[in-house]
């Protein structure tokens, strides 16, 4: 059954989001969800532009009121 | 009965523990109400970042190198004899000799290993300076290299976020001084779509790669190296030939952790402030063995450990909970064999580098020294 894991990205600067993403897509199987935090609103653009290149799935984008929420489904 | 607190792991995390604490605790130790026991997998402690100067000449081996009992406060017993599983619902850590400790306070240090055999060719076709071994093997093939096309690939995760731009600059200084820079091709891949993952340190690199006529492919994620053809590969679909192949392959956590349950990868799932696993109130988590989305280096096991220091012992002296850890990590960034600069960062700061200077590099070559001041926890 696929999962969900969540990463708290807010005011990670280095590695940052989408390096704590791709790392946390080694570890998951296809058809599992990674949900980032993320409180650089870079990310809301550089992590779908990554997943895009590497045919993940995006499962959504959203702005909360002190971060973004950006999930990915690992397709491969 | 004596409070025991039970540190598994003799790196440098570890050990600025360990030492902090039997400052902190000196009149409990001396009393019999505390003992502090370390597990660790060698005789020897390694000075980690020194490895980044073996390829280039800078380092001698035997400068990594000091007896981890030395390091080490003498109220602390050393058994070199490495975690094999950690029971957190127990309170009991076995060992591969097949000895049992049991613990009031944990403190998980295991640190990070590089997995190059976990992409297909890279531990054939590439060389790295995270080991010793391949720290020596890279420097014979830097000995043996007469110009060609050299690919920086970096993975992640990996740690000493810094290490991808000072290994491409000081490769570059490197065959500057061996006179055959004209005859080379510098080529960095980065895993994301910038020179580096702290975006002010990435707009300070453009154009000094500019200047120095350093190529670079970002949004790399090595999928497969061919040794054999000398080529290397991204998920994102790019294909990079190479004459040398200088890697920072990706890391995991320990087996312990993974053969233990504590955390996917071997990072244990830790609370980004008090640095507790989480679901554990005496179970602590310091360096890289932790999941906190933060960097990967020497400097956040330090102020990591600091903090736990100041937990642990007001805990047992007072009951109570010190202070929390608010994320600071400091690096000093090699820009060259000649220069650096250095950035620090928590929670809430963000990194403002400043513009590189000899004096900084200087800075660094002195740590590189009191480094074990530090782990001594006298700095």
């Amino acid at each position: 059954m696929a999962e969900r894991r969540r990463i708290d990205a807010r005011g990670a600067f280095c590695p940052g989001p989408l390096m704590e993403l791709i790392a946390a897509l080694k570890l998951v199987s296809v058809g599992d969800e990674i949900e980032v935090l993320s409180s650089d609103k870079g990310s809301a653009k550089d992590i779908p532009e990554w997943v895009n290149k590497v045919h993940h799935d995006m499962v959504g984008v959203t702005q909360e009121s002190d971060c973004w929420r950006i999930v990915v489904r690992k397709a491969k | 009965m004596a409070k025991k607190i039970l540190i598994v792991g003799g790196g440098l995390a570890g050990t600025i523990v360990a030492n902090g604490l039997c400052r902190q605790l000196r009149e409990e130790l001396s009393a019999g109400g505390v003992t502090i026991t370390m597990l660790g997998t060698s005789e020897n402690h390694m000075y980690q970042p020194g490895l980044l100067y073996v390829p280039f000449g800078r380092m001698r081996e035997s400068e990594l190198f000091r007896e981890q009992r030395k390091v080490l406060d003498r109220r602390v017993p050393y058994f070199v004899d490495p975690a094999k599983h950690i029971d957190v619902e127990k309170k009991i850590v076995t060992t591969e000799a097949g000895n049992s400790h049991s613990y009031d306070f944990l403190v998980i240090a295991t640190g990070s290993r590089i997995r190059p055999d976990n992409i297909p060719g890279m531990t054939e076709g590439g060389h790295w300076f995270y080991d010793l071994e391949g720290a020596r093997r890279m420097r014979d093939a830097l000995d043996k290299f007469e110009g060609g096309k050299i690919v920086v690939n970096i993975n992640a995760p990996h740690k000493c976020p810094v290490a991808p731009l000072e290994v491409t600059f000081m490769l570059r200084d490197y065959l500057a001084g061996k006179g055959i820079l004209d005859k080379s091709e510098i080529t960095y891949t980065y895993p994301i779509g910038r020179l580096h993952s702290l975006e002010p340190v990435a707009n300070w690199a453009v154009p000094e790669f500019q200047r120095h006529g350093i190529k670079s492919e970002t949004f790399f994620n090595t999928k497969a190296v061919d040794p054999k053809a000398k080529t290397i590969t991204s998920e994102e679909g790019v294909t990079l030939n190479y004459d040398l192949l200088i890697t920072i392959p990706p890391h995991t956590g320990q087996q312990v952790i993974l053969d233990s349950n504590l955390g996917a990868g071997g990072w244990v799932p830790t609370q980004r402030t008090t640095l507790l696993r989480e679901g554990s109130s005496d179970v602590f988590v310091v360096g890289d063995t932790t999941s906190l989305p933060i960097s990967k280096a020497g400097s956040t096991a330090h102020f990591e450990a600091d903090t736990i220091i100041d937990n642990i012992a007001s805990l047992i002296k007072e009951g109570r909970w010190a202070r929390h850890y608010d994320g600071k990590v400091f690096c000093f960034v090699e820009t060259g064999l000649h220069s650096g600069t250095y950035v620090w960062f928590n929670y809430t700061t963000p990194p403002n580098p400043g513009p590189p200077s000899q004096m900084v590099h200087w800075f660094k070559l002195a740590y590189n020294r009191l480094y074990w001041l530090s782990a001594r926890g006298m700095l």
